[in-house]
């Protein structure tokens, strides 16, 4: 299993360049060209490839959530504050909840918008600028979802967010001052929040070791089930063919190709291991998927014929990050215990 | 499926406390107590948004037990999914403090934030319950048992009582609520307190839902008793409380809650044991508010210990048995309306 697959496999390990992280890598983003690794507190550090280092302290405590857009990676922490730092690692305040409660989602959306959630509260702040940086009262619109939010999506058009909570998950419109979001209802726990790049698709990541999905133009079910533990990491392949997922010891791929999504099909299953898989991150071009393990183990899996190349070999925590540069040459990873690497695929 | 190399041990996982009582039985001043006194230890809380509390600590998070059903047609795998969330977060910054204690409100039923431990496995892996510990008013926790059913659950449910406000009542009152409350739950630890006072170490580090100390099964006040019968589990209505007495203490049976010990020195079949147990808390999990069990099966020369909240079980080989040890079977069962005869049939049924 594991152990011959480090030895026989086609290996682009010897690309690496370590990275002290010095602290737990909880996430990873790319700003251009410079790599983001998302300390669990406080810090984000940037890094160019063979290039500097720079820690960024952005929080006065644990950073919860976080999304990237290529200029610039918005960051929530359990201060209350809501955070854009660009790469030149300059950090802006962009919002402070009012009750200081732990603000652990974030989204941004088309045209620079950014959501994040705190309890039930979801907020918007459409292209938020720096005479906007003083508070949510300036220009943010607020939701109050029925539950605690458990994820924020935004629709790639129309500016619509999608909200998951408890027993299903909402769609608003925050320009649509008083219009009743719409409401999509599954029992259970909804955790996580994502929208197929053509806007057809909402699929969430539940409580329930599985995912939930609705296609959004017929509210049609779409149960995605067969996980060992809690799918917590999710990405579109390029153009939004398959949605690949963790949670499982080997890479399980939903096809989204056709109008129906993956009603009545089964996923594609590739990359067995006896871990399981922790996180994954999608190749922004190509049908390429890389996928890191509980045990450390880091593979880049090609989507067509299942073709594996080893990134990273088993250590000894979970892989936490995984993150594709926009062009698609340089992937970084992360670890539990602070390891980290960027990988250059030039 | 456990992934075993990757696995925490159970050393290394941060412990929870879990704190609750009827409203104003004096959580609050415990946990002011917990956090005030200098043993060094820094401690996470999570507090219920509506609380009184005015504690200096910048670990204190406000949580809004939120409860839902998880969505796997059992009806009571409730989970409280602010805490998946909160300790989640809360693990970015292990280092950060020594343990957790969760404060639930007064009418929280303790079941919810326990299933969460088990149910959730991000959770699991990172934290550990470590006791389930209930502040009873002296005065008032009669009254309370009376009308209020969330009161009789924080008992049913308990690792740690601790009976406050004794200095309100006179010794008569007091070994009245004591016999009330080892009415409904005779396995946990029992102090008595005026303002919370308790050595802490009666409270924290308790380790009751380590599989490794599931040892409490004997009845704590019923030690050199007498009452060394087969089981007490009582399968006849009882219209309303009684007391009788055993050796001078009173002796009440909870008209609803009650207690089914059972135990044998015959070896168990495990392939009759496992089926039996299983159907068991799928038919009976709503009313089972706990259950535990030491036991010993034919052809296996290891302890079984497993527990249960409702219907979620947990159960592993914990050690060999010793030379010297008496391989006995027992398995105690602490909830509401319990089918005693059924219960005590259906285990006689599966001894090899």
């Amino acid at each position: 299993m594991t152990d011959t697959r480090s030895s026989d496999t086609v290996s682009v390990v010897d690309r690496t360049q370590a990275i002290d992280a010095g602290g737990a890598v909880i996430g990873g983003h790319y700003l251009g060209r410079i790599a983001v690794f998302v300390l669990g507190e406080e810090v984000l550090l940037l890094a160019e490839h063979k290039g500097e280092q720079r820690r960024v302290a952005v929080h006065g405590g644990a950073i919860l959530a976080t999304a990237a857009d290529g200029a610039r990676i918005v960051s929530a922490g359990d201060d209350g504050k809501l955070i854009a730092t660009d790469s030149a690692g300059e950090p802006r305040l962009l919002a402070t909840d009012p009750k200081h409660r732990w603000i652990d989602h974030v989204a941004l959306g088309p045209d620079g918008a950014v959501a994040w959630s705190a309890g039930k509260s979801a907020f918007v702040l459409p292209n938020p600028s720096p005479s906007r940086s003083r508070g949510k009262e300036e220009g943010a619109r607020e939701f109050q979802a029925p539950s605690t939010v458990g994820g924020l999506a935004f629709l790639p058009k129309g500016f619509r967010l999608a909200i998951a909570h408890y027993n299903g998950a909402s769609l608003w419109f925050p320009n649509a001052a008083g219009a009743e979001p719409e409401r999509l209802e599954w029992k259970g726990s909804h955790l996580g929040a994502t929208v197929s790049p053509d806007g057809r698709f909402l699929v969430t990541t539940m409580q329930e070791l599985m995912l939930h999905g609705w296609r959004l133009t017929d509210r049609q079910h779409m149960r995605m089930s067969g996980y060992a533990a809690r799918v917590t990491s999710v990405g579109w392949t390029q153009g939004g063919r398959w949605l690949a997922t963790s949670g499982a010891t080997q890479l399980i791929l939903w096809p989204f190709q056709s109008k129906d999504g993956p009603m009545g099909k089964q996923p594609r299953l590739l990359a067995p291991s006896e871990h399981r898989i922790a996180v994954i991150a999608c190749h922004p071009k190509q049908d390429i998927v890389a996928a890191g393990y509980s045990d450390g183990l880091v593979l880049l899996v090609r989507v067509e014929d299942g073709a594996e190349i080893l990134a990273k070999k088993p250590g000894d925590t979970p892989v936490t990050a995984l993150a594709w540069s926009g062009d698609g040459l340089l992937l970084t990873w992360g670890t539990e215990s602070g390891e980290a690497g960027i990988i250059d695929l030039a | 499926m456990s992934d075993a190399k990757t696995a925490t041990p159970q050393a290394d996982k941060v412990p929870v406390t879990v704190l609750t009582g009827y409203l104003g039985a004096g959580k609050t001043t415990l946990l002011n107590r917990i956090l005030s006194e200098p043993h060094g230890k820094k401690y996470a809380v999570i507090v219920n948004e509506f609380g009184e509390i005015g504690i200096d600590n910048d670990l204190v998070v406000g949580a809004d037990e939120e409860v839902f059903e998880m969505n796997n047609g059992c009806i009571c795998c409730t989970v409280r999914g602010d805490l998946v969330r909160i300790l989640d977060g809360l693990m970015r910054r292990k280092g950060k403090f020594d343990a957790i204690i969760v404060e639930t409100t007064g009418l929280a039923d303790p079941a919810p934030v326990a299933q969460t431990f088990f149910i959730d496995e991000n959770v699991g892996r990172k934290t550990r319950l470590d006791a389930v510990v209930t502040v009873a008013d002296a005065r008032w926790l009669k009254d309370r048992l009376k009308d209020a059913p969330e009161a009789k659950n924080q008992i049913a449910f308990a690792d740690v009582i601790l009976i406050n406000k004794t200095d309100l009542v006179s010794p008569e009152e007091l070994s009245d609520v004591e016999a009330r409350i080892r009415g409904i739950n005779p396995y946990a630890k029992l102090h008595k307190t005026e303002r919370a006072q308790i050595a802490l170490s009666e409270v924290l580090g308790r380790n009751a839902f380590d599989l490794d100390r599931i040892l409490d099964l004997e009845p704590e006040f019923l030690e050199g008793d007498g009452h060394d019968q087969e089981h007490h589990g009582h399968d006849h209505h009882h219209d309303h409380q009684h007391a009788h007495h055993h050796g001078g203490l009173k002796h009440y049976h909870d008209e609803d809650m009650q207690s089914i010990s059972l135990k044998t020195d015959k070896p168990l079949d495990a392939d009759k044991f496992f089926p039996w147990v299983q159907d068991l808390v799928q038919k009976e999990g709503p009313s089972i508010l706990r259950c535990k069990g030491i036991l010993s099966f034919k052809g296996d020369d290891a302890r079984f210990v497993f527990q249960g909240v409702h219907m979620i079980l947990d159960g592993d080989h914990q050690r060999p048995w010793n030379q010297d040890e008496k391989r006995q079977s027992r398995i105690v069962f602490i909830g509401r309306n319990l089918p005693g005869k059924m219960i005590t049939e259906g285990f006689e049924s599966c001894l090899a």
